[in-house]
């Protein structure tokens, strides 16, 4: 990943130029969801809305990885805990998100092993360490994660490391915005898509939902003025009534994505219908291992005990993940749920919407 | 010493401990008041208000680039008793030691210590050591005591913040924070990051020399920036509008926190300080600041106003504006 800046897309002149060319072009209301908790980030933190016309209303959609994921499997990210030998390994923000009976910063606090790790590869390296315990690592993440996760799986099956495994609960994002659409009480406009996806999966990966709804659809980087630019993009295309698909980040993204990336995960991983919080069981949205590799697939390797699954009681994420409400519109927001005591996982993440809400945005 | 690693037998008042105050930490820590060995530090102060203030210290790893625990267990007190607008001139030090530790990590530590304590020319007066059995501690915790004594005319709090005033940054943001997180945990990043630790007193007698009516001076700690300034925003009852491109941020710094999706503006200081200054002081008081050593980057971030009392408000480098608020629970990396 780079580590400098893209600074001339932070470039407040530009920003600015491109804002008053939506406030220009825009007259019809609309409603534009991004689906990336980056990209939610981002708009919050670069107070980007405030630059926006009322004619504009974003909306977050399903794009925080921690957010979207089942609490089925959150419960047993908590079982794999409880289970004796076990060490998890997982990326931080997963540690608050509550289960139905407990979550893993708690299991932690009881002195149970789990650690927070950076990437799948850090979580290998601990397996190797630790030759008599079981470690396990929670795959939660979009296409962006996934390749690294499918090379991971790849290298301790080279290296012979048995004593690793994965809990495949990743998702792609193609299917997610099919079913979104096909949902009648999501009422979207246009929708900004995900840089760091689409670098993976390339922007085709995105014709087959776009040609069909007539929905304009343009993928996005994450400097303000990337936004801005992807916006104006979407704004012009309703204006002028010619929906279509386009790329307002070609300077990371390809219309065919990353090679490499893709036949890692293709070798290694196929799809399933995966359960989303907010958005139900959508068909070949989820990813686990083919059958070569499945002795790595910790669904396989234990059995867990789990809680019937409980959503928080009261906790909205649900419609907040599609758009159908606003975590002001949600009576425990800023009352009972706070990213100190947060009871649903859009509280949690901090790409989370609620966390962003309340973290950035007045009330 | 023949042993190579702090025992049991080092905390529990025999002659090993002996030892170790004798040989091991009264050398490094030399100076006279310590050197007497009573149960306390007997001493006279100038005449003035006092600061006490005190504050426990644990961090991993021991070491990092820019500093120890050592030394931040005497800057971080130092730091504490300035913000008061005093001059710290005594501390205590107490050690809690995990059976094991090596000797030498030990001398090293100490010797951080007093190093520091050297720099802000503050005495360690008194001190205790304990060493507990394995796991009761992780390696090494220190606790420091610090008193400062306060100058005639200043008034230092957090409540005195007042519409108009002028808020000075004395440099960059996040560094210690990003220095000890990527440390922390194998990121694979070679990123030239140094924590900030240092002693800010001199800084601070500099600042109130400028001016005496110096209304709040805050070090952003654990919370950062963002969350120092909401504290005062909310004792003071005042609103406070900062503008983001004037903060600055390492590249560094600014990378390491995109990684892992950070707010710098969260993350924690060492040796960084805010302060409320009237307006017609501000020139003279940042000019202060630049002069020092440690406020080179020093600038004028923002203003205190009238409006939306108890809140902070950025407008963001492309002109949009948002809330700021206090930092939440711990940050923990995203998924990326
Ligand atoms: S505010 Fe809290 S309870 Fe409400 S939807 Fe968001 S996470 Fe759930």
């Amino acid at each position: 990943m780079p580590l400098k800046h893209a600074e001339e897309y932070r470039d407040p002149a530009l920003a600015r130029r491109l804002a008053e060319r939506i406030r220009q072009r825009s007259r019809r209301p609309v409603r534009l969801m991004e689906v990336c908790g980056t990209h939610t980030v981002s708009i919050f933190r670069s107070g980007l809305r405030s630059l926006l016309p009322d004619t504009i209303t974003l909306l977050s959609g399903p794009g925080c990885p921690v957010c979207v994921t089942a609490q089925a499997d959150i419960d047993a990210f908590v079982a794999l805990a409880q289970t004796e030998g076990v060490i998890v390994t997982t990326f931080g923000d997963l540690m608050r998100v509550p289960g139905t009976r407990s979550n893993l910063l708690r299991e932690r606090g009881r002195g149970r092993d789990v650690r927070i790790v950076y990437s799948a590869f850090d979580s290998l390296r601990i397996a190797r360490e630790n030759p008599d315990r079981q470690v396990v690592f929670l795959g939660v993440g979009f296409e962006t994660t996934a390749p690294t996760v499918a090379a991971t799986v790849q290298a301790a099956a080279q290296a012979g490391i048995a004593n690793f495994s994965v809990y495949p609960a990743h998702k792609t994002v193609p299917p997610a915005l099919q079913a979104l659409l096909a949902m009648a009480e999501v009422a979207v406009d246009g929708f900004l898509l995900p840089g760091h996806v689409s670098v993976i999966i390339g922007t085709e990966a995105y014709r087959s939902v776009f040609d069909t709804h007539g929905v304009p659809g343009v993928v996005a980087g994450f400097e303000p003025a990337d936004l801005l630019g992807a916006i104006a993009m979407l704004v012009e295309q309703i204006e002028e009534n010619r929906p279509q698909l386009a790329n307002a980040y070609p300077r990371a993204v390809c219309d065919q994505g990353n090679p490499k990336a893709l036949a890692l995960m293709k070798t290694l991983m196929r799809p399933v219908d995966a359960a989303w919080r907010g958005l139900g069981v959508i068909a070949g949205s989820g990813l686990e291992l083919v059958e070569a590799f499945a002795t790595f697939d910790a669904r396989r390797r234990f059995v867990l005990e789990l809680p019937e699954p409980q959503e928080p009681k009261g906790c909205a994420c649900g419609q907040i993940l599609t758009g159908a409400r606003t975590p002001p519109q949600c009576p425990l927001f800023r009352t009972r749920c706070t990213p100190m005591d947060p009871v649903g996982p859009c509280m949690v993440s901090s790409e989370g919407t609620c966390a962003a809400y309340y973290r950035y945005h007045a009330d | 010493m023949e042993t190579h690693t702090v025992l049991l037998d080092h905390g529990a008042g025999g002659k090993l401990a002996h030892r170790l105050t004798t040989e091991l930490m009264l050398p490094i820590l030399d100076n006279p008041i310590l050197a007497a060995l009573h149960d306390g530090a007997v001493f006279d102060l100038p005449p003035g208000r006092l600061a006490f203030s005190t504050d426990s210290y644990t961090v991993t790893p021991l070491f990092f680039p820019g500093g120890s625990i050592g030394d931040l267990a005497v800057h971080g007190t130092v730091n504490d008793v300035a913000m008061c607008g005093a001059r710290p001139i005594f501390l205590s030090l107490a050690l809690i030691i995990e059976e094991g530790l090596p000797l030498a990590d030990l001398e090293r530590i100490l010797r951080d210590a007093a190093a520091a304590a050297q720099r802000a020319e503050v005495a360690i007066v008194t001190g205790d050591t304990k060493v507990v059995p394995r796991g009761a501690v992780d390696r090494i915790f220190i606790n420091t005591a610090g008193l400062g004594v306060i100058a005639e005319g200043v008034h230092i709090g957090g409540h005195r913040a007042r519409v108009g005033d002028r808020v000075l940054l004395s440099g960059t943001i996040g560094d210690h924070g990003m220095t000890i997180m990527t440390q922390r945990r194998e990121l694979g990043l070679d990123l030239p990051l140094q924590s900030d630790s240092a002693p800010l007193n001199h800084m601070v007698r500099r600042m109130l020399a400028a001016s005496p009516r110096i209304g709040v001076l805050r070090d952003p700690t654990r919370g950062g920036l963002g969350t120092a300034l909401c504290e005062i925003a909310e004792q003071s009852g005042v609103g406070i509008r900062i503008h983001e491109a004037a903060v600055p941020v390492r590249p560094a710094v600014a990378g390491a926190c995109e990684l892992l999706g950070f707010d710098p503006l969260y993350v924690a200081n060492e040796g960084k300080l805010i302060a409320a200054v009237p307006p017609q002081d501000a020139p003279a008081v940042l000019a202060a600041m630049r002069s020092d050593p440690l406020g080179r980057d020093a600038c004028e971030i923002g203003t205190v106003v009238a409006d939306r009392p108890g809140r902070v408000t950025l407008t963001t480098r492309i002109g949009g504006e948002r809330i700021v608020d206090m930092l939440a629970g711990e940050q923990l990396p995203r998924i990326c």
